[in-house]
């Protein structure tokens, strides 16, 4: 670690305080080095239009994805980006971004592929930082570029493909998207772009817990108490589960990973960033329609 | 041989197209900038919008043909979605005075033909296809009748 921890209370109860600061502590640490910050949101331009002093951006699409197949960009490609963000292989990352952290949290992830160590968020994200009425700048990103050394990405740990789900039924599945696309009303979010599923409904025995169920109003996270009586107590996961969470294209499930890793402490829960766009689409996988999650099916 | 585009179309794709990626956002940016306010008229008529549900953010379009069959187009999305308004201010800008069939024989591609595509990635894009496909549909449908 390379800078130190936010030791608010309001952390304190989280099985990762470590994973989160708060917006006085960014305040009062901007500049320090060692530390990049890294604006990361569902708009591409949002960045553009203010942004925390000395913020660097990293877009979810352009950036993260690979441009030509559909799996992340590789360590050559990780090492190019983040050394071009000024961002060395010790440096304390602190991403935030619009949408309670959504795509923040993916940028989180994404990171953890490549086994970055100090990675953080900011908790409740841009519009807390605005809410508070903190600055913003326009500046142009303006990062030295540092060496980053190639790493190659660990999906294993924290990325389930389809396969990895098929072996998986009988162990927790949390599918993070709207009730409407969880029974099969949809196959995308309200307002969001068609990305393509020809089969709508979801992964047989899966629980329907919508990722915003984890944020606050002002875009932080629920505090201890109320994120176990949703996941523990609701969704009824118990200590040693292994977990894996879905929803559309993966960014959503991103923000649950966040919640049942860093804050409740579950391990080896993994993301199945294929998610519906994939199992929606594919030949010969179960599908279960309507609000229920309905049984573990047997092997094809 | 296709149609030539219509003048204000054309500057804007050769203006995005004579910049370098990064600064073609920048552009972007300012026309999400100029997105004009609503006419008082539909202010207060938010139920007379048509929501693109193809754009990521919320986006509400509302198309007038007048008696000189020139078509107006209306729009308005949030502040926190600057993409989205410059995609609608594009349109709104790009349109500006031109007829009926002007607006309808503008090719559906016109978005990916902007340069914007590795700028802001495919995905978003559609966006803002989705939004010249509503606006033809809606003068399409005010003509009909």
């Amino acid at each position: 670690m390379t800078v130190e921890n936010d030791p608010s209370p309001r952390f304190a109860g989280y099985a990762h305080p470590e994973r989160l600061v708060s917006t006085e502590w960014l305040q009062a640490h901007l500049g320090t080095d060692g530390l990049v910050v890294v604006e990361s949101d569902e708009d591409v331009l949002l960045y553009e239009t203010g942004h925390i002093p000395g913020a660097v951006k990293i877009d979810w699409h352009t950036d993260l994805n690979d441009p030509v197949e559909r799996d992340y960009i590789n360590g050559e490609q990780f090492a190019a980006l983040v050394g071009s963000k000024g961002i060395t292989r010790d440096t304390t990352v602190v991403i935030y971004g619009d949408k309670s952290n959504w795509w923040a949290s993916y940028a989180l992830w994404v990171f953890t592929l490549f086994g970055h160590t100090d990675v953080r968020l900011l908790d409740g994200g841009r519009a807390k930082w605005e809410a508070e009425g903190r600055e913003y700048t326009t500046d142009r990103e303006s990062a030295p570029t540092v060496e980053y050394p190639v790493v190659e990405r660990n999906d294993a740990p924290i990325r389930a493909y389809q396969s990895d789900v098929l072996d998986h039924f009988g162990s927790p599945l949390i599918d993070v998207r709207s009730p409407e696309e969880f029974s099969g009303e949809r196959t995308t979010a309200a307002a969001y772009p068609e990305e393509g599923a020809l089969r709508a409904g979801h992964i047989p025995s899966a629980k329907n817990v919508p990722w915003a169920e984890a944020a606050a109003d002002d875009g932080t996270f629920r505090p201890l108490d109320e994120l176990n009586a949703v996941y523990r107590d609701g969704a009824g996961l118990t200590d040693g589960d292994s977990v894996i969470a879905y929803c559309r294209i993966g960014e959503r499930s991103s923000h649950t990973w966040f919640v049942l890793t860093h804050l409740l402490g579950f391990e080896g829960v993994r993301n199945y960033d294929g998610s519906w766009t994939e199992w929606g689409s594919a030949v010969r996988v179960p599908i279960v329609k309507g609000s229920e999650p309905g049984a573990v099916p047997s092997r094809r | 041989m296709s149609e030539p585009l219509p003048a204000a179309l054309q500057q804007i794709k050769d203006d995005f197209r004579d910049l370098e990626v990064r600064d073609r956002l920048q552009l972007l940016l300012e026309f999400s900038q100029e997105l004009p306010e609503l006419p008082e008229r539909y202010s207060e008529h938010p139920d007379l919008f048509e929501q693109v549900v193809e754009c990521q953010s919320p986006v509400f379009i509302f198309v007038e043909v007048d008696d000189s069959d020139i078509v107006h187009l209306y729009a308005t999305a949030p502040r926190e979605a600057p993409t989205t308004r410059g995609f609608a201010s594009i349109l709104a800008q790009g349109l500006a005075g031109l007829t009926v069939a002007e607006v309808l024989a503008v090719p559906d591609d016109y978005p990916s033909d902007l340069g914007l595509t590795e700028a802001v990635s495919p995905l978003r894009i559609r966006g803002m296809t989705a939004l010249l496909g509503r606006a033809k549909r809606q003068i399409r449908e005010k003509t009909a009748a």
